[in-house]
C-alpha cells in the first residue's frame, strides 16, 4: 500500500473513533495508531469489523519497555488484513500497575500473546481468562524483557547431587558483566580516565 | 446396578515424548480416550532471545535467528535482514536477492521433508523418515557450500548475503531439483494413499478460515482451509514477484489437507529454485555501501580505507535510525515476524519475533477437544511445531 492510502485509513480510523485515538502516523510504510489503553477493546472491534479496515487477524501482541516515561509500557497489537491485503499497527500506553483490557473477547489469539507479555513485562491485562506465565519456569520470579532486569538474571540452576535434584543459587560470574558504549568512539570519554586524575590539575593553577 | 462415579482421567504428555517435536509438555484431561481439555506448557526451550538480542549489535544478533526454528534457518535470517534493511534503507543487489530467494525455497523443502516424514512417524509409518533424510542432508550439504555450516549458517546479512556461491555450485542444486521429483514420488506414493495414513489423518483437527484467521493461524494451516493468502504473493519481497508459482491451497481444512499441501509446495519450491538459477544476473552479492556491509576480502589487502570499514563494522558495528518497523515474511511453517524498534544506536531496542509455531501451538486446546488422544500427535503432526522458535 502506498503511504497515501495507508494516510487516508488512518484519518478514516482517526474521525471514527475521535475519544478512542490519540494519534496516527505513518512512517516506513506503515501505519501506527496510538490509542486509548481503557478502550483498546473497541478500538479492536472496530478494527476488527470496519469495511474499510477488516483487519481479521491478531498477527501479534508484544510490550516493550520506554523506563525514562511515565507510562512506560507500549503494548503493540499488529494487525493484518487478509481480505484487504494491508497492515497496521496499534500502540497503547500503560504502566506497571495499570490493567490493560484483554483482547481476547476480540481475537482468541490474543490469550497466549497476552500471557507472554505478563509474563515478560509484568503488564497486567484485565479480564484475561487464564494469566500465568508462559516461557519462564516455573515458579519464576521477575519480568525478564523490563530493561532494568540483568541480562544474567539473579539465579542459575545446578544438578546437585548431595541433594539429588535441581537447587537453585545466586548467580555467580567470573567475569563481570561488560557492556560497551560503542556510540561515540572518537569523543574523548565524559568521565576521567583512572590514572589521569590530575589532568584538569595544571590549568587550575594556570588560572590564578 | 449403583452407578459409579467417573473421574476425568489427567495424563501428562511429555516433556520428553517422541510425538511432542521437542521438548512439549501437555496437561489432558481425557474422559475416557476422548481429549476434553489439552493445556500445553511451553517455554523448556525458552533461551531469551529477544533479551539477547537488545544487548548484541544488528550483526551480532542475526546469527540468533537460526537458533529458532532449526530445521529451515536462513528463512528466519531473512525476516531480520529485512526489518534491518528497511529501517535503513539498504538496497540488496539483484544477484543477493536471487540467492537469498534460492536459499529460502531449499529451506522451504529442508522444513517441509522433515514435517512430513515426521508427521508419518507419528501415525505409523517410519520408512519416509529414512529416505527423506538422505535429500536434508543433501541441501545441507548446499548450506554448507555458501556459509560453511550445515545448520547455522549465519549467511543472510543486512545488505545482502555473506558470500557468492562458490563455483558449479549452481549446477549441482540444478541437477538436485531434477532427481528430487522422483524421490518425492516414492515417498508419497506409500503415504496418499494408504488406508492407515488416511485414517489417521482425514477429518481430523479440521477449522473453518474464520477460526483459523481469529485464532492467527498462517502459512499452510491457513492455507490448508481454502484461503490462498501468501505473503510471497501478498506483499512480494525480494524478486517474488518476477517467480512463476502457485499457491497451494486445501479444501477442508484437515491434517490430510496440510499434508497435501506441504507436498505441493515442494513442488512449487522446486520451480522456484529452476527459475532463480536460470534468471541469476552477475554482479556482487552483497552491498557495496561499506557503511553497512563489509568490503571483500581482496579490497582490504590493498585499500587502507577499506580495512578502516572493517574495523568499524567488526568493532562498532552500524547504526541504524531510529523508529520501528514490523516485517513478516512467508516462513516455511507460516508468517514468521519480526518487529524491531530503533533507538539510533548500533543495538536493537527491541526485537519482537513473532513465531507462527506459537499461535499454532495456542489453538491446540481448541483443535483437540473431542478428539481421541491418538489423535493429538497427528494434529501436533500437521501443525508443524518446532520449540525452537516458540519458545525463543
Amino acid at each position: 500500500m502506498t503511504d497515501k492510502a495507508l494516510e487516508g485509513l488512518g484519518d478514516h480510523i482517526a474521525n471514527s473513533l475521535e475519544h478512542e485515538v490519540i494519534s496516527t502516523t505513518v512512517a516506513f510504510g506503515e501505519l501506527t495508531v496510538v490509542a486509548r489503553a481503557e478502550h483498546i477493546q473497541k478500538v479492536l472491534t472496530f478494527l476488527r469489523d470496519d469495511q474499510e479496515c477488516m483487519f481479521k487477524q491478531l498477527t501479534d501482541l508484544c510490550g516493550a519497555d520506554y523506563p525514562e516515561r511515565a507510562k512506560r509500557f507500549d503494548v503493540v497489537y499488529q494487525l493484518l488484513s487478509v481480505q484487504l491485503n494491508q497492515r497496521m499497527r496499534v500502540k497503547v500506553e500503560t504502566d506497571a500497575d495499570t490493567p490493560v483490557p484483554s483482547a481476547v473477547e476480540v481475537f482468541p489469539s490474543a490469550g497466549w500473546f497476552e500471557r507472554e507479555t505478563w509474563d515478560m513485562y509484568g503488564i497486567f491485562f484485565a479480564d484475561h481468562p487464564d494469566l500465568r506465565r508462559m516461557l519462564t519456569d516455573y515458579g519464576f520470579q521477575g519480568h525478564p524483557l523490563r530493561k532494568d532486569f540483568p541480562l544474567t538474571g539473579f539465579v542459575e540452576v545446578r544438578y546437585s547431587e548431595e541433594a539429588k535434584r535441581v537447587v537453585y543459587e545466586p548467580v555467580k560470574l567470573t567475569q563481570e558483566f561488560r557492556s560497551f558504549d560503542f556510540l561515540s568512539p572518537w569523543e574523548s570519554a565524559k568521565y576521567i580516565l583512572p590514572g589521569d586524575e590530575k589532568a584538569e590539575e595544571p590549568k587550575k593553577e594556570g588560572a590564578k | 446396578m449403583a452407578e459409579v462415579d467417573i473421574k476425568n482421567y489427567c495424563l501428562n504428555f511429555g516433556p520428553q515424548h517422541p510425538a511432542a517435536h521437542g521438548v512439549l509438555r501437555m496437561v489432558m484431561e481425557l474422559d475416557g480416550e476422548t481429549i476434553e481439555r489439552v493445556d500445553p506448557h511451553i517455554g523448556l526451550l525458552h533461551r531469551g532471545t529477544e533479551k539477547l538480542i537488545e544487548y548484541k549489535q544488528y550483526l551480532q544478533a542475526m546469527p540468533y535467528f537460526d537458533r529458532l526454528d532449526y530445521v529451515a534457518p536462513m528463512n528466519q535470517e531473512h525476516a531480520f535482514v529485512l526489518a534491518v534493511e528497511k529501517l535503513a534503507g539498504i538496497e540488496v543487489p539483484e544477484r543477493g536477492q536471487y540467492i537469498r530467494v534460492l536459499f529460502c525455497e531449499i529451506g522451504r523443502i529442508l522444513n517441509h521433508i522433515l514435517n512430513l516424514t515426521t508427521h508419518a512417524m507419528d501415525v505409523g509409518a517410519l520408512t519416509p523418515i529414512l529416505w527423506g533424510f538422505e535429500e536434508r542432508e543433501i541441501l545441507m550439504e548446499f548450506y554448507e557450500a555458501v556459509s560453511g555450516a550445515r545448520l547455522h549458517a549465519a549467511y543472510f546479512r543486512p545488505g545482502g548475503v555473506h558470500q557468492d556461491m562458490p563455483a558449479g555450485l549452481a549446477e549441482r542444486i540444478y541437477a538436485w531439483t531434477e532427481t528430487f521429483p522422483k524421490v518425492l514420488e516414492d515417498m508419497e506414493a506409500l503415504l496418499i494413499d494408504n488406508r492407515i495414513f488416511k485414517q489417521r489423518n482425514v477429518d481430523i483437527g479440521r477449522f473453518t478460515a474464520e477460526e483459523a484467521l481469529a485464532w492467527g493461524f498462517t502459512g499452510p494451516m491457513l492455507r490448508s482451509t481454502g484461503m490462498a493468502w501468501d505473503i510471497r504473493k501478498a506483499e512480494p519481497y525480494e524478486v517474488y514477484d518476477k517467480m512463476d508459482f502457485k499457491v497451494a491451497v486445501g479444501t477442508s481444512g484437515d491434517c490430510y489437507d496440510r499434508f497435501m499441501l506441504r507436498l505441493a509446495e515442494i513442488r512449487e519450491s522446486l520451480k522456484i529454485m529452476r527459475q532463480c538459477l536460470d534468471k541469476m544476473p552477475g554482479g556482487p552479492v552483497l552491498s557495496t555501501d561499506n557503511k553497512v556491509a563489509p568490503p571483500r576480502r581482496a579490497d582490504m589487502k590493498r585499500s587502507m580505507e577499506s580495512l578502516i570499514h572493517h574495523f568499524k563494522l567488526y568493532t562498532e558495528g552500524f547504526k541504524v535510525p531510529e523508529g520501528e518497523v514490523y516485517v513478516g515474511v512467508e516462513a516455511p511453517k507460516g508468517e514468521f515476524g519480526v518487529y524491531l524498534v530503533s533507538d539510533g544506536s548500533n543495538k536493537p531496542y527491541r526485537c519482537k519475533i513473532r513465531a507462527p509455531g506459537f499461535a499454532h501451538m495456542q489453538a491446540m486446546d481448541f483443535l483437540c477437544k473431542g478428539h481421541m488422544l491418538a489423535d493429538a500427535p497427528a494434529v501436533l503432526g500437521a501443525m508443524d511445531i518446532v520449540f525452537g522458535e516458540v519458545d525463543r
